[in-house]
């Protein structure tokens, strides 16, 4: 993929220094100016940048073709489900507990098939996709509630004092989550484990001749993807009340790969570029009915058409490394 | 000729027993034994499918070898893992380059100094003290073998815009970013012209003085292979089938005739 | 006993619709790498062409030409129709973004899928369609005490006759061979002659018409049908393709069967529910211990 000269669109967004307070400060004010219906649509924006940003580090930085990936959120979000609705384990407790159950589901069944070659990894995951959301809709043991799923999950809370209960909220709860998980995936491009998973990326053989451990790697990709899944799972079950299956299909895995590559495979900034695209497009497409999906499908082969690097591509240099600690950098000798 | 100065003193490092690799039906290596004296340049020829770059392969770790062991200073090597391979200090080149194209040179030969660092997931989400120093440190390194290896202009180019010579030094710079104690070279002059196989030499030639390491190359050049080598080691139809110095070599009737049988059998 | 056979039968027939729907996956993500998602959608148009020709021709091509006129009719139409839109979807859609890499291409394809089934959905509508019980043959045979429908054997006379040409075609004939160098290695194929563009053609126009003809064949037996139902075909067939191994054509036949018959026998044996879950155990667990599929790959990385 080439590194085209930028568009005037991303020049002005580039020239960072003055467009990112305006942008913090639109989205800080924005709730308290839109309706709730409004407010409820950023608030599936930020899920899918959630969910975008857990696929980026697998597919995007790695280079894993993932399309299984709404297994790890079912996960999180089946999990704080049952475990809230059947022994009363307070929500955002769950949160970093869904993030772990995915994560260990993900150490645990990955581990075997992580050697596998680009493609035939792909129809793994997507079979382990499937496998999730049949075995849920099939209701094992009773736990999963079958078709209809599992209702009657609480708000998140610290005891009683403060609730989160509103779309507004929700929004707030949304947007720290993925700010947070920006931050920290922003941190891991510049150190030597986001080096070591763009080294696989490129040259997955060469990496391994270099000295790095690829399959350590991949799998460390997957988990902590996995986690950040589940965690958008619990946000998202809580948010909604209650789970079904419907929410977990082949088509959101879809859904956040096009997210992935229309933004632009690891750029943090691309994702929530294709999160946007993905989320409020079918909302502000919503008065063509039916024909809204044809253009949706449109428009995704024409971004590829002119665009295949994705709207915000991933920028490499100087930037790469984080700044040396006091010290000027060496001038040219 | 230069004076050969087969290092024979020096302790092996590197040693292959008898190893034998086959792929379905296909023998490539045989029953081979090969040493590496620590500090000389040796050398691996052969005509084309001699099985050289399936010895490196198996030395390196992407292949196992179905008999045989592989001792790196006395340690069992063989079957090891890629990176277990360069961290204990064998680094190597690929026959058709491979490197990180859509990264910068500079973020290239960092690659090598992956192995020598450390900071795990915490430290690095959270910046701490220790990871900055590292990274600082790890900069430092890699900034300093690009320099050596003639391309710290073309540090924050990508890849795949450098041109082809320079893209071999920089496979060469991320292989000395490991701080290997053997380099396995395979066929570093291919596609070089005349000058920058000359400057290749001297380069190799200069790293055996300044460094303690230790060379193995694959090489078709018959004038590096003579200008360079300590030892030279031939291959023919999996098999080892000569050893010396080069001038040893340059007059051994066997390895004329491996090398103008095959021009033979390609003109019938 | 009896039972038994015939669920052997009902397994070979869904593994049939499998097979062929896997042949035009195949065939294109042998020599592009790309996940053609939008051939399930290219089976679900079939389907529904099928249906038209069915329901608004039917007065006509009975009292021409039959019950089994109207329906080969039926499937020509489909065919040559999907085969059409399958040139187009390739030109419009796949033949600007080769270039760009195979990632991309993915999303495109996906795009051209959600196009498609969009478009089936605005011209006949959300809801499931039937085809006509009037204009399906409804006849059973026993056979020494086993049942079967005379369409189940049609349909798989006619699946195995297809397969049986392509098998033939792809490695028998010198085009058939064209097409294989090309999957194997499009560049050096090109350089010695064979013609990119023809095979371009070829899989595009044979893939979808193979997989329109089983979407006719599948609105007959299953008689019910929805623009969804390309999706969860597609997801089989291309469970299929990577099951006998990519590039691997007649490998992606036995895939389709074998899946066909797996399903079959889960269902019967294990549970309905869980049948699809135990078919993709079964295929995580083959490829764990043959990581190119059952029947391998034609390809190796040379280090």
């Amino acid at each position: 993929m080439e590194n085209k000269a930028p568009s005037r669109f991303t020049t002005i967004f580039r020239s960072g220094r003055h467009s990112l307070p305006v942008i913090l400060g639109i989205f800080i004010l924005y709730p308290f100016f839109a309706g709730d219906y409004y407010i409820d649509i950023a608030f599936f924006f930020g899920i899918y940048a959630l969910l975008g940003l857990s696929l980026n580090l697998v597919l995007g930085e790695v280079g894993l073709f993932d399309l299984g990936h709404a297994g790890f959120y079912a996960i999180g979000a089946y999990t704080t489900a049952i475990l809230n609705t059947q022994f009363g384990i307070p929500v955002l407790l769950l949160l970093p507990v869904s993030a772990l159950a995915a994560a260990l589901f993900a150490f645990i069944v990955c581990s075997p098939i992580i050697h596998l070659r680009g493609d035939y990894l792909c129809i793994v995951t997507i079979g382990m996709g499937e496998i999730i959301r049949l075995a849920l809709i099939n209701n094992p043991f009773d736990l999963t509630g079958g078709p209809n799923g599992v209702f009657g999950i609480d708000f998140p809370g610290f005891g009683t004092l403060f609730v989160i209960d509103s779309s507004i909220k929700f929004y707030f709860f949304i947007w720290l989550v993925v700010g947070l998980t920006a931050a920290g995936l922003l941190r891991l491009q510049k150190s030597r484990i986001g080096r070591a998973w763009n080294y696989i990326r490129e040259d997955e053989t060469a990496a391994g001749a270099a000295g790095i451990n690829v399959r350590s790697h991949k799998l460390l990709s997957f988990v902590l993807g996995a986690a950040i899944a589940g965690a958008a799972g619990n946000i998202y079950a809580v948010k909604l009340m209650g789970v079904s299956p419907e929410s977990f299909t082949f088509w959101e895995s879809c859904l956040m790969f096009c997210i992935v590559l229309i933004g632009g495979m690891g750029s943090v900034p691309g994702v929530l570029i294709g999160a946007a695209f993905v989320s409020l497009f079918p909302e502000i497409f919503r008065p063509f009915a039916m024909y809204r999906m044809l253009v949706f499908g449109t428009v995704m082969i024409l971004m590829m058409m002119f665009r295949p690097g994705g709207a915000w591509p991933r920028k490499r240099g100087e930037s790469a490394f984080s700044p040396l600690p006091g010290k000027a950098r060496q001038s040219d000798a | 000729m230069p004076e050969p100065s087969p290092q024979k003193d020096a302790p092996v490092i590197l040693e292959t027993r008898a190893i034998t690799k086959i792929f379905g039906g296909l023998t490539a290596v045989s029953n081979f034994d090969l040493s590496v004296h620590a500090g000389e340049i040796s050398s691996l020829i052969g005509p084309n499918g001699a099985g050289k770059t399936t010895v490196f392969n198996a030395v390196t770790g992407i292949y196992r070898p179905e008999e045989g062991r592989i001792l790196f200073n006395g340690a069992d090597i063989t079957g090891n893992a890629p990176h277990r391979i360069v961290a204990r200090g064998i680094a190597r080149t690929f026959q058709n380059i491979r490197l990180f194209a859509a990264m910068t040179c500079l973020e290239n030969v960092m690659a090598g100094r992956h192995c020598r660092t450390s900071a795990g997931l915490w430290a690095s989400l959270f910046q701490t003290a220790g990871q900055k120093k590292e990274e600082a440190r790890a900069v430092e390194i890699a900034e300093e073998r690009i320099r050596q290896v003639g391309l710290w202009k073309a540090r924050n180019d990508l890849a795949k815009n450098i041109a082809y010579g320079s893209r071999r030094m920089l496979e060469i710079a991320r292989a000395l970013a490991t701080d290997p104690t053997l380099l396995v070279l395979d066929e570093p002059s291919s596609g070089l012209n005349p000058r920058e196989t000359e400057d290749l030499m001297d380069f190799l030639k200069d790293l055996i003085h300044r460094e303690k390491v230790t060379i193995l190359l694959i090489e078709h050049d018959m004038n590096m292979v003579m200008g360079i080598s300590d030892w030279v080691t031939v291959m023919d139809g999996g098999q080892k089938i000569a050893e010396g110095t080069p001038t040893e070599i340059y007059s051994n009737p066997r390895v004329i005739e491996a090398y103008l049988g095959a021009a033979d059998d390609e003109e019938n | 006993m009896e039972v038994f056979i015939e669920q052997i039968i009902n397994g070979l027939t869904i593994g049939s619709f499998y097979a062929l729907i896997a042949l035009g996956y195949s065939m294109v993500y042998g020599i592009l790498k790309l996940i053609n998602f939008a051939h399930g959608d290219f089976f679900t148009l079939g389907s529904y062409l099928g249906y038209t020709v069915l329901v608004f021709g039917s007065a006509f091509l009975t009292s021409h030409f039959g019950l089994w006129g109207g329906i080969m009719a039926a499937a020509a139409v489909a065919a040559i129709s999907v085969a059409l839109v399958g040139i187009m979807v390739e030109r419009l859609a796949y033949r600007p973004i080769y270039p760009t890499g195979r990632l991309p291409a993915v999303v495109s394809a996906l795009g051209a899928s959600i196009f498609l089934q969009n478009a089936i959905m605005v011209v006949w509508g959300p809801r499931y369609q039937a085809y006509p019980a009037a204009l399906i043959p409804n006849i059973h045979l026993h056979w020494g005490g086993i049942h079967v429908t005379l369409l189940q054997l049609v349909i798989l006379i006619l699946s195995l006759v297809l397969m049986g040409v392509l098998y033939y075609v792809i490695q028998k004939t010198l085009f058939g061979a064209a097409i294989r160098a090309t999957a194997l290695d499009k560049d050096t194929a090109a350089l010695m002659g064979i013609n990119f563009n023809k095979v371009i053609f070829f899989i595009f126009t044979l893939g979808p018409a193979l997989g329109a003809i089983t979407g006719v064949m599948v609105g007959m037996y299953y008689r019910q049908i929805s623009f969804t139902m390309g999706w969860n075909y597609g997801l089989k067939a291309f469970t299929a393709t990577i099951l006998g191994g990519i590039g691997n054509l007649p490998g992606a036949m036995f895939g389709g069967l074998i899946l066909g018959l797996l399903e079959m026998f889960g269902g019967a044996y294990i549970s309905a529910a869980w049948k699809d879950v135990f078919v993709f155990l079964i295929l995580i667990l083959v490829l764990i211990f043959r990581p190119t599929g059952l029947f391998g790959e034609k390809t190796a990385e040379k280090v």
